[in-house]
């Protein structure tokens, strides 16, 4: 049903995307959180910074990665010098560009998680005794959870179909960093690859689907259990 | 024991406020506005006022003259919300414990057990359920207990009852006195004189961001120019006393010099009780009468006299127990009533309030 490379392009997507996310959502989790809070100095700026790859085109994304992680550039050239890790042109380096890309949409998710919950309900852990990491753990963390998981969903889904900025930091290396659209886009150079695009934008859009379905599924409940 | 003394503004409300509070329930008591939820917020450390001074005995949780604010997570203050704010993805096991384990992993376990309380607020059935399955009465009882069990050196609770209905009310007003139990103090605030006399041993007065009066509560609610329940036809006055009898109807109970009769109240003897008697269900005579239906006839002294539109109010003490006698004009000149005067207090035992219904329908009427 499917060949081998087709197959090869759907796992590679899968497994860019699911270290795209282990590294991008925790991280999403505590800017969104910082963002719901009340603002401070570096509020702008830590916002602009999260929503910049959204309005960025995803080459420029691509191209700034490249320059920061490079093994001349100043965050990839200690990294390779010190751990021997190599970013550009490798799997990794396809979840992160891809985990970029993604991430001012799971922050967004995030964050009107993070507001919907009651401000009063952090008072009153507040005045039982709970310091600020505390009442994250016990508080706003559980309440988010379900748009945790929604957002993680949503940005898998995201990472999975993530194009300019993965070809443009990571190459289009098959079983490393060619990812479902970098498969469908070779395939179409090629010569009678029509079939192939036609069968990978399929699995594509059946994955998409599932996602919202997920996401949907999961806002509700995360509505339920604010008790709204 | 705890003092405070808060100013700030809010937009364009000024809040000037100083009161004390002592052991047992001290009652913050005003309209709605008056700036008593953010007195209580700026006690617990959610507000900071710009300038005041907040300590409870040797503890200064604010100073802003000495720039000492102690953050609310160790103010060690209970804080009571009107709407209770359980967590709603915890159990009612979970919310009661929350604050109890925080200060048990701080070594600062105190004398509030779990048993105990679960078992005064009658919790015990629903300590499986979340918050979103319980009616609004057993969300504030967990509230409470919740609170308690921070171990707290201080209770705050914020119109408790305000948003339950009247069946409610007297259905949570027993777990209150029992919440009292646990010794600690308590600052209650409420625009119900009916709670206030009912739960209160001292009293502070907010109106416009300012503390107006403040004392032991059968004091000040006795002081009929504040107009406490917005309408001098409720002045009244309230009694401290001591439960020493019962007979088949009546209930006799020491106030001070004073022994009342009213009707049969369902507390063991010497229970204490505050009675509560409106100043237009007393009369006054100079001598004392005999053969007279109405069974309290109190000897005492006119400590004052005022009028009021189109009446007086005449302040009858003894010993410090204080009666209120609203009476017109032209009696007062009849009697030809002075201060100094020795008097006859007589008030028919159906008009002397205990607990209970009856109160709340005098004073919410």
């Amino acid at each position: 049903m499917l060949e081998a490379s087709e197959l090869q392009a759907l796992l590679t997507s899968l497994a860019v995307a699911g270290r795209a996310i282990l590294w991008a959502l925790p991280l999403a989790v505590l800017v969104a959180w910082r963002l719901s809070r009340p603002r401070t100095a570096g509020h702008f700026l830590l916002n602009a910074l999260a929503h910049a790859p959204l309005v960025l085109p995803p080459v420029v994304v691509g191209y700034v990665l490249l320059l920061l992680f490079g093994i001349k550039g100043p965050l990839g050239g200690p990294l390779f010098r010190l751990l021997h890790v190599r970013l550009a042109f490798t799997g990794w380096g396809a979840a992160l560009a891809a985990g970029v890309m993604a991430f001012p949409l799971m922050v967004r998710a995030l964050r009107l998680s993070f507001e919907a919950i009651d401000p009063g309900l952090e008072v009153a852990a507040r005045s039982l005794g709970a310091r600020p990491l505390d009442r994250f753990f016990s508080i706003a963390l559980p309440l988010a959870a379900p748009g945790v998981a929604a957002a993680a969903i949503v940005g898998f889904a995201a990472c999975l179909g993530e194009f300019g900025a993965v070809i443009t930091f990571a190459a289009n290396i098959p079983g490393q960093t060619q990812t479902l659209p970098l498969a469908i886009y070779a395939a179409l150079q090629a010569p009678g690859g029509d079939a192939m695009a036609l069968r990978l934008s399929l699995i594509s859009f059946g994955i998409a689907i599932l996602a919202l379905f997920a996401s949907e599924a999961l806002a509700r409940r995360a509505q339920r259990l604010a008790g709204r | 024991m705890l003092e405070v003394e808060v100013k700030t503004r809010l937009g364009d409300f000024r809040l000037d406020a100083r009161f004390q509070g002592a052991a047992g329930v001290t009652v913050l008591y005003g309209p709605s506005g008056a700036g008593k939820s953010s007195v209580l917020a700026a006690v617990a450390g959610a507000l900071k006022p710009e300038a005041g001074r907040i300590a409870l005995g040797d503890d200064v949780l604010f100073d802003s003259a000495r720039g000492v604010d102690t953050p609310m997570e160790r103010r060690r203050v209970g804080w009571v919300f009107q709407d209770a704010r359980l967590f709603p993805h915890l159990s009612v096991d979970g919310n009661l414990r929350f604050g109890l384990k925080r200060a048990q992993s701080r070594g600062l376990a105190g004398p509030i057990r779990f048993d105990e309380v679960v078992e005064a607020l009658g919790v015990g059935h629903l300590l499986h359920r979340r918050p979103r399955d319980l009616s609004g009465g057993e969300r504030q009882r967990v509230g409470l207990g919740r609170a308690l069990l921070s171990q707290p050196r201080l209770l705050l609770l914020d119109e408790p009852l305000a948003s339950l209905d009247a069946a409610r009310r007297a259905e949570i007003l027993p777990f209150l006195e029992r919440v009292r139990g646990f010794g600690v103090p308590i600052v209650y605030v409420t625009h119900s004189l009916a709670e206030a006399v009912r739960l209160g041993d001292r009293m502070a007065v907010m109106r416009n961001g300012a503390v107006v009066a403040e004392g032991p509560l059968a004091e000040v609610v006795s002081r009929p120019q504040l107009m406490l329940t917005g309408s001098h036809a409720r002045d009244g006055a309230a009694l401290e006393g001591v439960v020493q009898a019962h007979d088949h109807r009546l209930t006799l109970v020491r106030a001070g010099p004073w022994e009342i009769r009213a009707p049969r109240l369902d507390l063991e003897l010497g229970a204490a009780v505050r009675l509560f008697v409106l100043a237009r269900d007393v009369m006054l005579a100079l001598e004392a009468p005999r053969r007279i239906s109405a069974r309290n006839v109190l000897p005492g002294k006119i400590a004052g006299l005022e009028a009021q539109d189109g009446r007086v109010l005449v302040r009858v003490v003894s010993d410090g127990a204080i009666l209120l006698a609203a009476l017109t004009p032209d009696a007062v000149d009849d009697l030809a009533l002075k201060p100094g005067m020795a008097v006859w207090a007589v008030v028919k035992s159906v008009a002397v309030d205990g607990l209970g219904g009856g109160l709340l329908e005098a004073l919410e009427g």
